[in-house]
């Protein structure tokens, strides 16, 4: 008899459950709408009255987080009445899906996190080359090979500190002097994380393999530790797990953002013209196959204007690389050349095969 | 599992056909994996014998060992007290002892270290009553401590069903023989369950072996981050790599199916009433432990959830600083995440239904290869998955254009994905129904589809919830597939929590993950521990 009740319950929830779902899978399938005018994040970014919708939808494959962009996003359909549709996820399974999509991909635009994925995709054919219109508003060392890519912020390299555990006057002055027996088993190196392996290509470029393989490997004597990505390290140092952290600039300040003073780390800048101070772009770039160039271009343009690059650094602390806009007050100024070290970020799909190869016979992966 | 009462009769041949189209889309991610390996040149055997290989290797199979004799320990003993004795508040516990199950890997580790580790919150408390550092969680311990944390329920869950349809009668007449307590559980209560608790423990082993999230925070290196840092580097190596494990998984699937073979089972009919073992003196260390695994599996990473989602409230009262959701938001994507894996638990308890029929009541050898088939697919990363399925979708214009960023290709995969948690349940459902009781039906004339309708389906009710139950909690925090395979602009609490936590927005995605613990909560009480405590 319980059994009996319990079948009608549950097929009554359910049958409630998937109708309710279908109706708000509908109420989701339509295409973005254009409103009228702006609210919050957005209306910063551009205040006027929206555009007509041009009936035009661009489609955007993004590796960096809607949290990061989705103000920039609404701006651009207010001002151009063209319609974007995101699907957000990691910059790897999305550059591995639009692959696997290959010629019917909807993907008009790519956005990663570092070079590292656009890279890939431009080795696989699947990105075609931005006009000069485009790749003229960043530095030439900011644009892929074949014009594949442009940068879009900048996030730099930087040691994290634990403010308690660690004096101000031993901090070093280059990435290099990290193999020293005084840091024997207290730096933390996310070597499986794209920034990392990204900054470690463009180390290997500058300076060669052999310089850059036995930096490596001379941390591994030095008992470096090896982290998943760059927030659990910088949590970590907060902690005091261990002293140092090789990660990107940007997540302290998130942590301190979301944790407030509690969080015991600082960023340590290297002198502006050591590797270890690399600025890492998060990246743009359009599909071969897109239907939707010229809309897909604007996007990139308007992503590069001065608002959104004031909106990339003053809400999320990122580095601004167009338009001259200068960095948020709490951002340490970038070295006098900003970022350049004479290096483009070119050849990093196919110099990545490398640096993987070179980071597991490190044997780093296991210390 | 072998039913004494399992007639020999050949099987209906809609049921074969039926099983056979199961078992070839559950084999979908297995054939793509060749398919790409054969594309993509990958050399499998050349790479078995490298040291690139065999360490990360041999650290798997380490680690997938370790967790799952554990698992299979502490989720037997939790389901023998939660459903055998008189510990008191049980179908609280049961809910609680289940939930770890759903926090997201990624995060739940990271929530656990963050208020373990050296510097967390609960070593800071420790630190002020003068207890120096406690041990670090990081390499194979900490990564077998983890994982074992969030796995036991796999077993806890479907041994607790077992347990509560054994009647009450074994253990008194047991005790009544002079067996002590312990004696009664070891050698009569467990073997009864024997075919569960292996079940279940197999779906651990899989899940360890093909888990990135956890073994990545602790600083564990295993198969799948070789897999993970190759995926662009080098896809070929990715792949190859990939397919190891799914072979793997298929060796340890067979071998115990061959050992399945043996064990026969006897089939209790459902006891009226349990009466319940009394702990006597063993009642407070009961209480201990099941509290000790709530406090550590559960409240660890609950605590830092809150710390996350409380001190980041605050502080954006104090500096204004932007929050990324709202209550809006979150209510949207909490409906989004319940409704696609309502539909999805349906969708992988259908698929496997007609597997679980063919073995329960036909012993067909076509059941036993859809049935390994199911679990293998376990093992396999969800990303495959994902790419999987917008490899067959690409095949024509006609599926890509009606499928790609389509509700259908979601749930398909998530059904595929988590058709191997549906599976032991499905079976045992299949069993809860008496030969003796279908015959005399079809003696008084009843045909198929009624004797299903009155007879089968009342009684396998139970077990088919609970089997949907365990994909529910499964899909909700599912990861790879929700990210890709989504129609666009359909988010989930999963996705949200990723792409929060991923870039440190640590308010957020404390506050959703504190959604999806309350949910879950929800649903395991209406969909499992419910019907399961109906029943005794």
């Amino acid at each position: 008899m319980w059994s009996a009740y319990y079948y009608r319950m549950a097929s009554r929830a359910l049958a409630a459950l998937v109708t309710g779902f279908s109706l708000t899978a509908v109420a989701c399938g339509g295409s973005s709408t254009i409103p009228n005018e702006l609210e919050g994040a957005a209306a910063g970014i551009f205040d006027s009255d929206c555009s007509e919708s041009t009936g035009e939808e661009i489609t955007i494959y993004s590796g960096r987080s809607e949290d990061l962009i989705q103000p920039v996003l609404d701006a651009f359909e207010c001002q151009s009445g063209t319609s974007v549709v995101t699907n957000f996820g990691d910059p790897t399974d999305l550059a591995l899906q639009l692959v696997e999509e290959g010629d019917r991909t909807p993907a008009d635009v790519f956005l990663s996190k570092s070079p590292g994925a656009v890279g890939f995709l431009r080795n696989e054919g699947v990105l075609s080359s931005l006009s000069g219109d485009v790749t003229s508003l960043v530095d030439d060392a900011n644009v892929g090979g074949d014009d594949s890519w442009v940068g879009i912020t900048g996030r730099q390299r930087v040691l994290v500190y634990n403010v308690d555990l660690v004096d101000e006057a031993d901090l070093p002055t280059s990435v290099l002097d990290l193999t020293d027996e005084r840091f024997r088993g207290q730096v933390a190196i996310p070597a499986t994380n794209g920034s990392f392996q990204d900054w470690f290509t463009v180390f290997r470029a500058q300076q060669g393999d052999d310089v850059a393989a036995t930096w490596l490997e001379d941390m591994v004597a030095n008992d470096a530790i090896v982290t998943e990505s760059n927030r659990p390290t910088v949590d970590a140092v907060g902690r005091g797990e261990f002293q140092f952290g090789l990660v990107n600039h940007y997540y302290n300040f998130q942590e301190l953002e979301a944790i407030g003073a509690d969080h015991r780390a600082e960023n340590h800048n290297f002198a502006a013209d050591d590797i270890g101070s690399l600025v890492i772009v998060t990246a743009a770039g359009i599909t071969s196959t897109s239907d939707n160039v010229s809309e897909s271009e604007q996007l990139i343009t308007f992503m590069l204007d001065e608002a959104s690059q004031s909106f990339f650094t003053n809400d999320s602390l990122e580095y601004p690389l167009a338009a001259g806009v200068e960095p948020a007050a709490v951002l340490p100024a970038l070295g006098d050349d900003g970022a350049d070290f004479d290096v483009t970020f070119d050849d990093l799909g196919n110099g990545l095969t490398r640096t993987v190869e070179i980071i597991e016979n490190s044997g780093i992966l296991s210390n | 599992m072998q039913h004494p009462e399992t007639s020999h009769n050949r099987a209906p041949r809609t049921l074969v056909g039926l099983s056979a189209l199961a078992s070839l889309i559950l084999a979908g991610p297995a054939i793509y994996l060749l398919i790409r390996n054969f594309t993509a040149e990958a050399d499998p055997f050349g790479l078995l014998f490298t040291a690139r290989v065999l360490e990360p290797l041999w650290r798997t199979i380490q680690l997938a060992v370790l967790v799952s004799l554990s698992a299979g320990a502490l989720g037997t003993g939790l389901a023998w007290l939660t459903t055998r004795t008189d510990l008191p508040f049980a179908k609280t516990f049961s809910v609680l002892l289940t939930l770890p199950l759903v926090y997201p890997t990624f995060i739940g580790a990271a929530a656990l270290v963050r208020t373990l580790n050296p510097g967390g919150i609960v070593n800071d408390a420790l630190s002020s009553i003068g207890v120096d550092r406690t041990p670090t969680l990081d390499g194979l311990f900490g990564a077998w401590l983890v994982l074992t944390s969030l796995t036991y329920p796999y077993v806890f869950l479907p041994v607790a069903a077992r347990f509560s349809r054994l009647p009450a009668s074994i253990e008194q007449t047991a005790r009544l023989l002079g067996n002590s307590a312990t004696r009664v559980f070891a050698r009569i209560i467990v073997p009864q369950a024997a075919g569960s608790i292996v079940a279940g423990m197999l779906l651990v082993f899989l899940y360890a072996i093909s888990d990135f999230g956890a073994v990545a925070i602790l600083r564990y290196d295993t198969l799948t981050r070789a897999i993970e840092s190759n995926q662009l580097a080098n896809r070929p190596v990715a792949l190859a790599l990939s397919l190891m494990l799914l072979v793997l998984a298929a060796i340890v699937v067979s071998a115990e199916r061959f050992a399945d073979r043996r064990r026969v089972v006897s089939n209790s009919p459902r006891s009226s009433a349990t009466s319940a073992l009394k702990l006597g003196r063993g009642k407070v260390p009961a209480i201990a432990s099941v509290v000790l695994v709530v406090v550590f599996a559960l409240g660890a990473p609950l605590i830092a959830l809150l710390d996350w989602s409380i001190r980041g409230l605050i502080q954006s009262g104090e500096t204004g600083r932007r929050l990324r959701v709202d209550a809006g938001e979150i209510i949207e994507i909490t409906g989004n995440t319940l409704g696609a894996s309502a539909v999805a638990a349906v969708a992988a308890v259908l698929i496997v239904l007609p597997i679980a029929l063919l073995i329960g009541r036909h012993r067909s050898r076509m059941g036993n290869v859809g049935h390994a088939v199911a679990i293998s697919t376990f093992a396999l990363p969800g990303i495959l998955i994902a790419l999987a399925g917008t490899f067959f979708i690409n095949q024509t214009d006609w599926t890509f254009n009606t499928f790609h960023n389509s509700m259908v290709i979601l749930i398909f995969s998530y059904m595929v994905r988590f058709a191997a948690l549906a599976m032991g349940t499905t079976l045992i459902a299949v069993y809860a129904v008496p030969e003796r009781l279908r015959d005399a039906s079809q003696t008084l004339g009843a045909d198929h589809q009624r004797r299903f309708l009155t007879v089968d389906l009342p009684l396998m009710t139970p077990g088919l919830l609970a089997a949907g139950g365990l994909v529910l909690l499964s899909t909700m925090k599912e990861l790879p597939i929700s990210l890709l395979l989504s129609p666009f602009e359909f988010e989930t609490l999963a996705t949200r929590i990723f792409g929060t936590f991923n870039e440190a927005f640590l308010t957020e995605a404390g506050l959703m993950a504190l959604t999806l613990v309350a949910l879950s909560f929800a649903a395991t009480w209406a969909l499992i521990i419910r019907p399961l405590a109906k029943q005794r």
